[in-house]
């Protein structure tokens, strides 16, 4: 590839270039904006989908469902002391009352100001609420691990739940998973773009240089000679257009960013990008150079081969 | 003497015309000197893209430099192409390079290097009288000046074979002459020259020459046997 910046400047001026004058690294520049805006977007859901799910899958909780708040706190310690003995446990915890009703509590049209209220205790005392133990283990926890769970607390508690925290999730994840594919489907729809604009071109381009080409020929050039000068053309200008719309579309990242940091809400915080999703993000450029060329190379490559 | 150029019934038609060129059969010999006159239309421009291998014929049989011309592959066309200098009768000089650039195309596209050009080219600007128009644009330079580049560009890489329509359409007498001069000397290295052209005038400048005369797109002599009518140029 380097070869094509090193074309002896008189070869070079065979075919007359221009920089930034024609529209091609502007319209490039748009679409790698677009690009590294697009696949910013996937990579940042992406990792906020792995993130989240890494977090979840190795977490579960057991609901104790009894009625008789006495015989539930019993059965909810006795559970939480039999679990705490498993060597697939790796931390447990009883979550207290309170903060279950606080969890509950936006259910209920609660606010923070009415939870003192009289009126919202009885109902909360109404519900019958069940005990929570959140379990996290030294493994994702998958079906084997899930039978083992209500294999040992059966015995203790008889209605006793055991649910994996990453199915709780499951819809939010699968969300997650269909925007991040279809930000990555925007992305090849810009480069199938891209290509074509270069096509539109690069048949300009020969159009216009018809002639000279012709001559070249006459002379003994080959297409590849003539193909390299076009390649070399259609490069710089993408290169330029790409490193404009890499600039801008790192700005807007980082605005975004800053933004989505502000809000400071659960899957929205987990919208991050890291170092190797900046390092895909800054070979989009690298990447639309390489096809632009390539679909240059064709195009003139094809053309040629239609004329003797 | 092994020849260079041959054709066996060659036919030419463009698109679904009738044809352009018919049952042409002859042979060029390496080193010789032949002049191909005609009317205008009689098809000379069209006989001369097919010897610098512009345009594949309709239907026979060309060998050039002993290879068959018309199976040829495209990818071994350049080789063969650079072994022919070509004198166009528009002169298809490229616009925007400098008559130097222009003069060093051929050399540049067989990849010459930059420092073994550039004294030859100057010296062959030098030649055609165009020392001091070397960084002149072709739009700057009159009809006859464009021409001298465009003969300066043919000659540039001693071609085997040089094909010039009608070289010494837009010059001077004077000029004429020096051109012919130029193509006599290259003849005399072992060039085998082809000129077409429609001034019968010229034929008598060029001792030894011999003559193609095609008449509706065929050779007035279809046995392919070449005349050689020009005088010695003391009777010229």
């Amino acid at each position: 590839m380097l070869s094509l910046f090193v074309i002896p400047g008189h070869d070079r001026r065979l075919i007359p270039e221009g920089r930034l004058s024609g529209p091609m690294p502007w319209v490039i520049a748009i679409m790698i904006f677009l690009m590294v805006l697009a696949t910013a977007t996937g990579l940042a859901f992406a990792e906020a989908g792995r993130n989240v799910s890494d977090q979840l899958s190795s977490r579960a909780t057991v609901q104790i469902i009894q009625a008789n708040p006495d015989i539930k706190a019993q059965q909810a310690n006795d559970a939480a002391a039999r679990l705490r003995g498993m060597a697939l446990i790796e931390e447990v915890r009883v979550l207290p009352s309170e903060e279950i009703e606080e969890l509950i509590a936006p259910w209920l049209g609660q606010t923070a100001e009415m939870q003192n209220n009289s009126e919202a205790d009885s109902l909360l005392d109404d519900i019958p609420l069940p005990a929570l133990i959140d379990l996290k283990l030294i493994r994702p926890a998958g079906k084997k691990e899930l039978e083992q769970l209500r294999a040992a607390i059966k015995p203790l508690a008889e209605g006793a739940r055991v649910e994996p925290s990453s199915g709780l999730i499951a819809p939010v994840i699968s969300l997650v998973q269909s925007l991040q594919w279809i930000a990555f489907g925007l992305v090849a729809l810009l480069a199938m773009a891209t290509a074509a604009a270069v096509i539109i071109s690069a048949r300009a381009a020969l159009n216009t240089h018809k002639e000279t080409i012709g001559v070249i020929h006459l002379l003994g050039g080959t297409d590849r000679q003539i193909s390299r000068l076009f390649q070399r053309r259609i490069a710089l200008d993408a290169l330029l257009g790409g490193l404009l719309g890499l600039i801008c579309g790192t700005a807007i990242i980082l605005l975004l960013g800053m933004q989505l940091s502000a809000l400071g809400s659960g899957l929205v915080q987990s919208l991050g990008l890291s170092w190797y999703s900046w390092l895909i993000i800054g070979a989009v450029p690298i990447l639309g150079m390489t096809l632009a060329m390539v679909t240059a190379r064709m195009t003139v490559m094809g053309a040629l081969r239609k004329i003797l | 003497m092994n020849e260079i150029v041959q054709f066996e019934n060659v036919g030419l038609r463009y698109g679904a015309g009738v044809e352009t060129l018919s049952d042409l059969s002859f042979t060029l010999y390496p080193g010789s000197f032949y002049f191909l006159t005609g009317a205008s239309g009689a098809g000379k421009t069209s006989l001369l893209k097919l010897l610098y291998l512009a345009q594949r014929p309709s239907r026979g049989l060309i060998r050039l430099f002993g290879e068959d011309a018309v199976t040829m592959s495209r990818e071994r066309l350049p080789g063969f192409r650079r072994r022919i200098g070509v004198v166009f009768q528009d002169f298809r000089l490229v616009p925007h390079l400098s008559a130097f650039d222009n003069i060093a195309l051929p050399l540049r596209v067989s990849g010459v290097k930059e420092k073994d050009l550039t004294t030859p080219v100057a010296e062959m600007l030098d030649w055609v009288g165009l020392g001091d128009r070397a960084e002149a644009r072709p739009a700057t330079l009159s009809g006859g000046e464009q021409q001298r580049v465009a003969i300066a560009r043919a000659v540039i890489g001693r071609p085997e074979i040089l094909v010039a329509d009608e070289p010494t359409g837009n010059v001077d007498p004077e000029m004429a002459v020096r051109l012919l001069q130029l193509f006599e000397a290259l003849n005399t290295l072992g060039t085998t020259i082809v000129v077409a052209t429609h001034d019968i005038h010229l034929l008598s400048k060029v001792p030894g020459a011999q003559m193609m005369k095609l008449e509706k797109g065929g050779l007035s002599d279809p046995t392919g046997s070449l005349r050689n009518p020009p005088l010695p140029r003391d009777r010229a």
